[in-house]
């Protein structure tokens, strides 16, 4: 089968959905690639790199639509400037378009699309499950953005983000705050930390605490009474309640006034951005501070950015980029490409240039929004992705309340030691006093015994056991009491137990010190 | 020599040994403790053959002789591979040894004592010869499964709690009879009955017992030999050995209970055998259903990642011991090293098949050993760990513990090698491990298979480290 990629047409858009690298791998798959030309060039890759690596340059995009069997794009279709065609009008049956569709704002161009029998996959509409990860590409991309964002941040802050003492004076290091610690929140955390920023982040789901923990930042926990878990369907967060956005919006403030880098990624699936920056902190904040507010593109976490600007306002520059990936086009072209590539291979079992549209596979499933002209979006929830959260914790639980039963009563630990009372009152009452002697030896012995072990390290198990076996080997002493014996047979045994725990106990011995010795720092 | 210094003698003895568990729980003063224990043992022997034989002495030092010899030659052969093999054996001499004591002391003290001391002494002697014999029998069983000359899978009977229960029963019942016959002098045959019994319980235990439990086993056995030591002590109304046999009784109970604690189990169910079968092939399938494959790597590859890396985490288990790698993983480790990366060891508490055992291969392939962690002192470290190997290890790593709550191994304690950059698993192939578990870090992302035998992987490279 024959790929084709067009160049992107949206204004601004520097990326491309194949690589040279990426090209020589689906070739190996079995397909052929074709490109427009200058498809690549913003990205830094010329035709000549394509045309080294066998792909077929096309000069006519139009040429493209039509005689490739599959389309992979990053944007959705779109009415192209200079051409004045859309792309989708020129598909028919058999036709395979793979891009970013958006199929939830764009339900014109899925009836289109299924009008003309085409088969349609949005990388979008790919399952966030994990062996799914290879080809999400909402997640390489949002890593990219996170990783922007800080440069974009760092590019309008006037100061360095690392803390100096120099000869010329004291530079304070820089403070940022990540709201949102999805994927691109944590590649952010991830680049201004290790930029030697201060940085500190916010996220409505607790389970992320450990991951920006591991970025060495530092998580702003809540202080709030009812338990409240953010994690929606998918790794995404849902909404929050009002009294949770009332203490979340609390603690925003007060950091505002702090910080000196905002960076905002909160977003929830189909709705508008939450507000999360009001005019007032931005106003609260120092002047000469940051906002890269990653929400733009819906809104925007605070009122005040401007999509696709840099505006200041109050003295406080907010960023509203909304294609950041874009601005680091050679590297997002790489990624996509390869998640791309990912979901061919899955597509193209047989390795024989031919792709299966296998809608048993939940994958496969998810990202297909039409099926040769039947629409299949939105697809049907996701077989849990990671196990449920609660369940587990349900179960975990009941598990936890069937163990404990109940409080022991305070004072039944006499019970036993009742029980144990009365038996040795009733020993000492028929035994002999010799024995009573040897019964206290034995149970102070073993609590010695108890005491002595207890610290003993894991490393030295095995010498401990070899040396205590020797040691047991003491009831040798039984059998030297009886060797002296008149009586033949018991010569027989004690000397037969001599030799066997004389084997114990150089053995012991020696194989403990072997051990030992090669124990060395 | 009077019974005083005798006495004495003994007090001093029981002292040492005491030291020389003591010293045994630190490296550093290790060494010092094994020398300690020798002390006492040699003065408790000193002392009972001076003090205390009158005549045979012939015997007495021929048998020393002789068993010490093979003692010595057997401590300077064994390959510290198969230490779990010759603890097991040296055990069931311990166990041997109070039977042959116990009997003698049947045939010799026919009469003497009367009324309840007498039974007390017969229900010591009794109690002495079953416990030995169990540690005998068990330990010879432990010593074959641990060899592979049986196999490692428990084996099960239909039944068999009420078998043992039967056994139990019957041991009790025995010991009426005995106290009985031997009031009349005799008795020798309830013991022989008896001493059957008991060695078929210890072998039936043993068996039943899955090979992932081998080192709890181990221990136990080790705790039942001191046990057979004080029960011997009762008998003769030694204190020396009353109190020896209770610090290696208490101290093998104790080594038992850690086990069982760092694989979260119960004493009682390992005891009840069982562990190391399949039983829900569902649970055990876990997540690894839907993860996919495993990416296979050459050992160039694993090498260049060793080298690219700055934090490395080793995480040796059984298969390390079977292939004798250790040395080679060793000269990697130097040669990391030598190049600037960090790289330590992570020790799960029950790796191999014997408390400690991974500690001991290390420590003779000369790993330092302050370079050599505890599970729970790297676990939190592994998000900073670039690279972890795992050589020859399986359910000790295996995420399904945490993830999966009805597999087998759910609530063990696991090293969490998969919260790291890239995990390295060197496997001979996709068995499950000893527990039958399939093991879902072998499907992860960030898991890289190289497969071959441990040795031949590290061999292969090392080669390429030095290239």
């Amino acid at each position: 089968m024959r790929i084709g990629i067009p160049k992107e047409i949206e204004e601004g858009e520097k990326r491309v959905a194949l690589t040279p690298e990426v090209a020589t791998q689906l070739q190996k798959l079995g397909f052929t690639v074709a490109i427009e030309s200058k498809a690549g060039e913003a990205a830094s890759f010329d035709d000549e790199h394509y045309a080294q690596v066998g792909v077929e340059i096309i000069e006519d995009p139009r040429e493209l639509w039509t005689g490739s069997d599959i389309i992979m794009k990053v944007r959705p279709p779109k009415e192209h400037p200079e051409l004045g065609f859309y792309g989708v009008e020129l598909l028919k049956e058999h036709q395979t378009l793979i891009s970013f569709l958006y199929p939830a704002q764009n339900p014109e161009m899925l009836k289109e699309l299924s009008a003309r029998g085409v088969t349609a996959m949005a990388m979008d509409s790919v399952p966030r499950i994990s062996r799914a990860q290879k080809m999400d590409a909402l997640s390489s991309m949002a890593n990219i953005a996170g990783y922007r964002a800080v440069v974009e941040a760092a590019q309008h802050f006037g100061r360095f983000f690392t803390g100096q003492i120099t000869a010329a004076g004291k530079v304070p290091p820089a403070k940022v705050l990540v709201i949102g610690a999805g994927v691109a929140g944590l590649a952010a955390i991830g680049a201004a930390s290790s930029m030697g920023a201060i940085v500190r982040a916010f996220d409505t789901r607790p389970e992320v605490k450990e991951q920006v923990e591991s970025l060495n930042a530092e998580f702003l926990m809540l202080e709030f009474d009812e338990e409240e878990d953010g994690s929606g369907q998918g790794g995404y967060a849902k909404t929050m309640s009002p009294e949770f956005i009332k203490a979340e919006m609390d603690l925003f403030a007060a950091q505002a006034a702090e910080v000196d880098i905002i960076i905002t990624t909160a977003l929830i699936p189909g709705r508008p951005a939450p507000e999360l920056i009001t005019e007032r902190m931005v106003v609260n904040m120092k002047p000469g501070s940051v906002i890269v507010d990653l929400a733009a593109e819906a809104g925007g976490n605070c009122k005040l950015t401007e999509a696709n600007k840099v505006v200041v306002k109050h003295g406080v520059t907010l960023i509203g980029y909304t294609n950041l990936p874009s601005r680091l086009a050679a590297q997002a072209s790489q990624l996509y490409a390869t998640n791309l590539r990912h979901l061919l291979t899955d597509l193209c079992p047989e390795k024989n240039g031919e792709i299966v549209v296998d809608m048993e596979d939940e994958v496969i499933r998810g990202a297909t929004v039409v099926n040769s002209g039947v629409i299949s979006w939105p697809p049907p929830a996701p077989r849990i992705t990671v196990a449920p959260k609660e369940d587990i914790g349900i179960k975990a639980k009941q598990a936890l309340a069937k163990a404990e039963p109940k409080p022991a009563h305070p004072l039944a630990f006499l019970i036993p030691l009742l029980g144990c009372g009365l038996a040795l009152y009733g020993l000492g009452t028929v035994a002999p006093p010799a024995f009573i002697g040897h019964l206290s030896v034995f149970v102070l012995s073993c609590f010695i015994g108890y005491m002595v072990i207890w610290g003993v390290s894991h490393s030295l198990h095995t010498p401990l056991m070899s040396v205590t076996n020797a040691i047991s080997s003491i009831i040798v002493i039984g059998a030297l009491m009886q060797i002296s014996s008149d009586s033949t047979l018991v010569v027989v045994l004690s000397t037969l137990a001599v030799f066997i725990t004389s084997i114990n106990i150089v053995g012991g011995f020696a194989v403990t010190q072997r051990m030992l010795r090669m124990f060395s720092k | 020599m009077n019974a005083g210094v005798i006495t004495v003698s003994y007090i001093g003895a029981g002292a040492l040994f005491i030291l020389a568990l003591n010293g045994l729980s630190h490296q550093e003063s290790a060494r010092r403790g094994n020398f300690y224990g020798m002390l006492g043992m040699g003065l408790a022997l000193l002392v009972t053959v001076v003090g205390l034989v009158t005549n045979n002495q012939v015997f007495l030092i021929g048998g020393i002789v002789a068993g010490g010899a093979i003692g010595w030659v057997l401590a300077q052969r064994v390959e510290m591979t198969q230490m779990p093999e010759l603890v097991a054996i040296l055990h069931s001499l311990v166990g041997l040894g109070a039977v042959f004591v116990g009997y003698a002391n049947a045939l010799d003290h026919g009469a003497g004592i009367i009324g309840v001391e007498k039974t007390i002494h017969d229900v010591e002697t009794y109690i002495g010869i079953l416990i030995g014999a169990l540690t005998f029998s068990g330990s010879v069983a432990a010593y074959l499964k641990l060899s592979g000359k049986i196999g490692g899978k428990p084996l099960q009977l239909p039944g068999r709690h009420w078998f043992n229960l039967g056994l139990l029963i019957a041991a009790i019942w025995l010991c009426g009879q005995y106290i009985e016959q031997s009031a009349a002098g005799g008795g020798i045959g309830v013991l022989i009955v008896m001493t059957l019994i008991a060695l078929t319980f210890g072998v039936h235990m043993v068996v039943a017992i899955g090979g992932a439990d081998m080192p709890v086993v181990v221990s136990m056995l080790n705790s039942y030999s001191g046990w057979a030591a004080a029960a011997m002590g009762f008998m003769l109304g030694n204190d020396l050995l009353i109190v020896v046999g209770a610090l290696v009784g208490s101290s093998g109970a104790i080594l038992s209970y850690i086990m069982c604690k760092a694989m979260n189990r119960k004493f009682v169910n390992v005891i009840m055998g069982g562990f190391g079968t399949p039983k829900s092939s569902g649970g055990a399938a876990g997540p690894a259903g839907d993860a996919g494959d495993v990416k296979p790597i050459e050992a160039q590859e694993a090498a260049d990642l060793l080298l690219n890396a700055k934090e490395v985490m080793i995480l040796p288990g059984y298969g390390m011991a079977v292939a004798q790698a250790q040395h080679i993983v060793f000269e990697i480790t130097k040669k990391l090293r030598d190049k600037g990366v960090n790289v330590r060891f992570g020790i799960h508490p029950v790796a191999g098949r014997m408390p400690g055992h991974m500690n001991v291969l290390l420590a003779e392939a000369k790993v330092p050993y302050d370079i050599v962690y505890e599970m729970d002192e790297v676990n939190e470290d592994f998000p900073n760990v670039d690279v972890s190997v795992v050589i020859g290890a399986n359910d000790i790593v295996n995420p399904a513990a945490q993830d999966v709550p009805d597999s087998p191994i759910a609530g063990m304690p696991v090293l969490e090698p998969w919260m790291g950059k890239t995990t390295i698993v060197l496997k001979r192939g996709m068995s499950t491990g000893y527990a039958g578990v399939d093991n879902p870090l072998f499907y992860k992302d960030n898991t890289r298979m190289l497969f071959g035998d441990a040795k031949d992987s590290v061999d292969a490279v090392l080669k390429f480290l030095n290239a």
